[in-house]
């Protein structure tokens, strides 16, 4: 048995003011960071405030910023961390602070309303259902292991540096519109609202989302930049908007 | 001190998993007005930690499946006491629910002619799961989820519901608090569905999240609600049992569906040495035949490893306990080996099981296309639960609905994997449709101010005690190991009594316990909240595996360990007294109809 010491953010209720705390603690074989908040909150600040509920990278709650990187607690473990300085845990700075390691993610639940929902083409058969082959969906289902834990929208420099929260959606809800306009059944349209409302243009495929993200979904390349090329298709190509000057 | 805030709706949802979700679409579409409460963010309830798929007998991949022989499995599986009507319509309606998710743009993996791909599982006949990869849980929560958003329900995240509120005996709201700030709510509605799922965090080894201490069932059972079925846990076979700091988390039984075998410190293939009379003309004679049924050889029977949880899990512990286990106190379950038998193997399993290839790499260092697990068994479900009606799903309280795992009855002494998804869908859809229809012809209803007020004090009390109360977090974690040693997969009268007894000095130190610090966000407040619901579902447990004098399903007792036919004549349910104590009573089971006779003879060859 060792012990190690985390530097965990502590703030005043009501969003005031915070600053760090260092917390010195037993460590075991295996331990991830997440273990380590757990066991400072049972031993020393049992009001510690921090999110978490599958422990296992599934459900995409525990997201904060360790050692200055957007990680999972729960899949963070201490073996991988350099322990002979203290280890730093904050929470995402992209987000109001809510108390502690815990802060206020609602925008994101609000961008989502705000955009299309699926709409599936009439079914196939007769019975109503529809026929998919695997390599059609193979690529929306790579969307589809997203766990929302919103690491990419901390770590995107539009949104975390230049605030354009109104008018950019984030690579989370880029890959969203990906994974819907992949989609072999769906039938809407989404470029012009991608175009106009969403901010795509924004993204200039840095790709740190792609390299914080805890699924290992290529946001960048497979989501964002195949939509970016429907978006310049569409709008900007010169040879389209020629016809579309002639066609009306 | 008064509530911060009064809500009101038609119909209040608990809980926003699988089943949850589904009662607010439901009951949404039939144009009543719906709040939705849920304890954590949205979309990370315990569902989303599903992985092997949902039973559907759609017969994608086997033309022999029905809705028959689903629920002869179902039946089976639990023993013979399950609520059969129960386990008719969810055999039944399993297939359309599991479209509409398809029409709401679920990605299910597919068959070769483009249908929904269905995999074995363990108790099923043939291969029913409807899935994707390994996180079909994932994809279950975020279709409904993302459904949800645009149908005008309300949701209050990371609330917890404290108290049910009846008005004359019906349910009429409840009191909730909010993480964020610590202020209570008062939400009344003319029904309300509990889906708060389940209480695994009774235990110290468990696969089930912070959330899952049991709530709607200690809610409704404060209220006056009957529990039944309390002494059937399921413990999952496989959960990983090293590094320490992950004991428990589930290790799919989709592995196993794929090919992946269990193995003893000798190399022995241990799960055929034990094979239950019932099961056997439905078992593989040897390790080849295994394989067949895996590569989907329709002459072929299932291999052992694919019995029922409740039997593998007790194999397992046996395993151990003779000395014969792996060097962390569990089994070895291998699917590397499968190298053998097809070429691209390591890219097979990475393919079929992407998040299990993820976890053991991340959290233990370990490479599953070329290594053996270590696993073990770990309380994953309760089978145990608010009892309802089978087609409404009303509790014995009036206005009060339950669905998914917090409601009791499809499952009997043993859930078959892949059985919960569908329940939740199959039993959401149901109570959200009956919840509705009830709110449409009552009028709303009225919340006693007094009893919020008094909840709320009772709530508050732990600040009042500070650091020189009880530590919350150590209460909880005696409970744990109490039910854990006292109570788990072996049981036996003398420990369960001793369980009983300590329950009583935990209930008196939980009435003690303090925490220090403000309102906001505090966990340790929190956990005060929650140990009230995990106690009463501890002894609700204990209390129901003592009257029961038999070993059935979930169900083990080493000084009783043959099933015994009278105890398949009734259920056990538990209800609170006027004095707050707890009463245990034998509750018979309705006879079978002789449709449903027949179908489970026709089955049993």
């Amino acid at each position: 048995m060792s012990q190690a010491t985390f530097r965990i953010w502590r703030s005043e209720p009501g969003g005031g003011a915070g600053k760090f705390v260092d917390y010195t603690t037993e460590i075991s074989e295996g331990m991830v960071v997440l273990d380590a908040v757990h066991k400072v909150q049972a031993e020393q600040a049992p009001d510690l405030a921090c999110r978490w509920n599958c422990k296992a990278g599934k459900c995409g709650s525990c997201s904060a910023e360790i050692n200055g990187k957007p990680r999972l607690m729960c899949m963070s473990r201490l073996n991988s961390l350099d322990l002979t300085e203290p280890v730093t845990v904050e929470p995402m700075r992209t987000f109001p602070l809510i108390k502690d390691l815990v802060t206020d993610v609602s925008w994101n639940f609000r961008v989502k309303k705000g955009l299309k929902k699926f709409k599936p083409r009439q079914p196939d058969a007769a019975d109503g259902t529809w026929r998919m082959a695997q390599r059609d969906v193979d690529r929306v289902q790579e969307f589809r292991k997203c766990i929302e834990c919103f690491l990419c929208q901390d770590v995107c420099h539009v949104l975390r540096d230049h605030d354009k929260h109104e008018e950019f959606i984030g690579p989370r809800f880029l890959l969203y519109s990906a994974a819907l306009e992949m989609h072999p059944l769906d039938s809407d349209d989404r470029l012009q609202d991608l175009k106009d409302q969403n901010g795509i243009g924004y993204c200039n495929i840095t790709k740190c989302c792609t390299k914080v993200c805890p699924e290992h979904i290529h946001i960048t390349d497979n989501a964002i930049i195949p939509l970016k090329e429907r978006v310049v298709d569409r709008f900007y190509d010169p040879v389209t908007r020629l016809l579309r000057m002639i066609t009306g | 001190m008064a509530a911060h805030a009064t809500y009101s709706y038609d119909v209040l949802v608990i809980g926003a998993g699988g089943a949850g979700l589904r009662a607010a679409i439901e009951a949404a579409g039939a144009g009543v007005s719906v709040g939705l409460i849920c304890k954590s963010l949205l979309g990370k309830a315990h569902t989303v930690m599903a992985e092997g798929g949902m039973a559907a007998a759609m017969a994608h991949n086997d033309d022999r499946d029905s809705w028959q022989v689903h629920f002869a499995d179902t039946m089976r599986g639990g023993q013979y006491v399950n609520n059969w009507r129960m386990a008719e319509i969810h055999a039944q309606e399993a297939p359309d629910r599991v479209r509409e998710l398809e029409a709401w743009g679920a990605v299910f993996d597919r068959t070769p002619d483009g249908r929904i791909n269905q995999r074995n599982f363990g108790g099923h006949r043939y291969p029913r799961l409807a899935h994707v990869g390994d996180r079909t849980g994932l994809e279950l929560i975020r279709t409904l989820q993302d459904h949800t958003t645009y149908l005008g329900v309300t949701v209050h995240m990371e609330h917890t519901v404290i108290e049910l509120i009846l008005d004359g005996g019906r349910a009429a709201g409840v009191l909730a608090y909010d993480r964020e700030r610590g202020r209570f709510h008062v939400f009344t509605a003319k029904a309300i569905v509990m889906a708060t799922g389940g209480a695994g965090r009774a235990f110290k080894i468990t696969s089930n999240s912070w959330e899952g201490t049991g709530d709607g069932h200690a809610l409704a059972y404060r209220a006056g609600a009957e529990l039944i079925d309390m002494e059937f846990i399921q413990f999952h076979p496989t959960g990983m049992v090293w590094p320490p700091s992950v004991r428990g988390i589930l290790v799919t039984e989709g592995v196993r569906g794929e090919g992946g075998v269990l193995r003893n410190s000798e190399g022995r293939r241990f799960m055929f040495d034990d094979i239950p009379d019932n099961y056997k003309p439905q078992t593989a004679a040897d390790a080849e035949e295994g394989w067949r049924y895996v590569m989907q050889d329709k002459t072929a029977r299932r291999p052992p490893e694919l019995l029922t949880r409740d039997h593998v899990a007790r194999c397992i512990n046996r395993e151990v306990k003779a000395g014969r286990g792996s060097p962390h106190g569990g089994v070895f379950l291998d699917i590397a080996w499968i190298k053998d038998k097809i070429a691209d193997a390591p890219a097979h399993i990475k393919r079929k099981l992407p998040s299990m290839y993820h976890q053991f790499k991340e959290l233990a260092d370990l490479d599953i296309t070329t290594t053996a697990m270590e696993v073990g068994p770990t309380t994953h479900y309760i089978m145990g639960g608010i009892r309802v009606d089978a087609d409404s799903q009303e509790s014995t309280i009036p206005g009060l609905f339950a669905a998914g795992e917090c409601a009791a009855g499809i499952n009997g002494a043993n859930r078959l994997g892949g059985n919960s998804l569908s329940d939740l869908i199959v039993f959401g859809k149901r109570a959200g449709e009956y919840a509705a229809q009830l709110a449409r012809k009552s009028a709303a209803p009225k919340v006693d101010e007094g009893a919020a007020e008094r909840s709320i004090t009772a709530s508050l009390a732990p600040f009042d005690r500070g650091n020189a109360g009880e530590n919350p977090y150590k209460v909880q974690q005696d409970l744990q190991d109490a039910m854990q040693a006292l109570v788990g997969i072996v049981r036996n009268e003398g420990e369960m009594q001793e369980a009983v007894q300590k329950l009583a000095g935990f209930n008196a130190r939980a009435a003690r316990a303090g925490v220090d610090g403000h309102r906001e966000y505090n966990s340790g407040w929190h956990t005060c909240i929650d140990l009230r619901n995990l106690l009463d579902c501890a002894e609700a447990i204990a209390r129901s595996a003592i009257e029961r004098k038999e070993s059935r399903g979930g169900h083990f007792r080493e000084d009783y360990p043959d099933k015994v036919a009278e105890f398949g004549t009734f259920n056990i349910a538990t209800t609170r007294q006027p004095d707050g104590s707890m009463r245990v009573s034998r509750l018979p089971l309705k006879e079978l109809p002789a449709h449903l006779k027949q179908v489970i003879e026709e089955q049993k060859q």
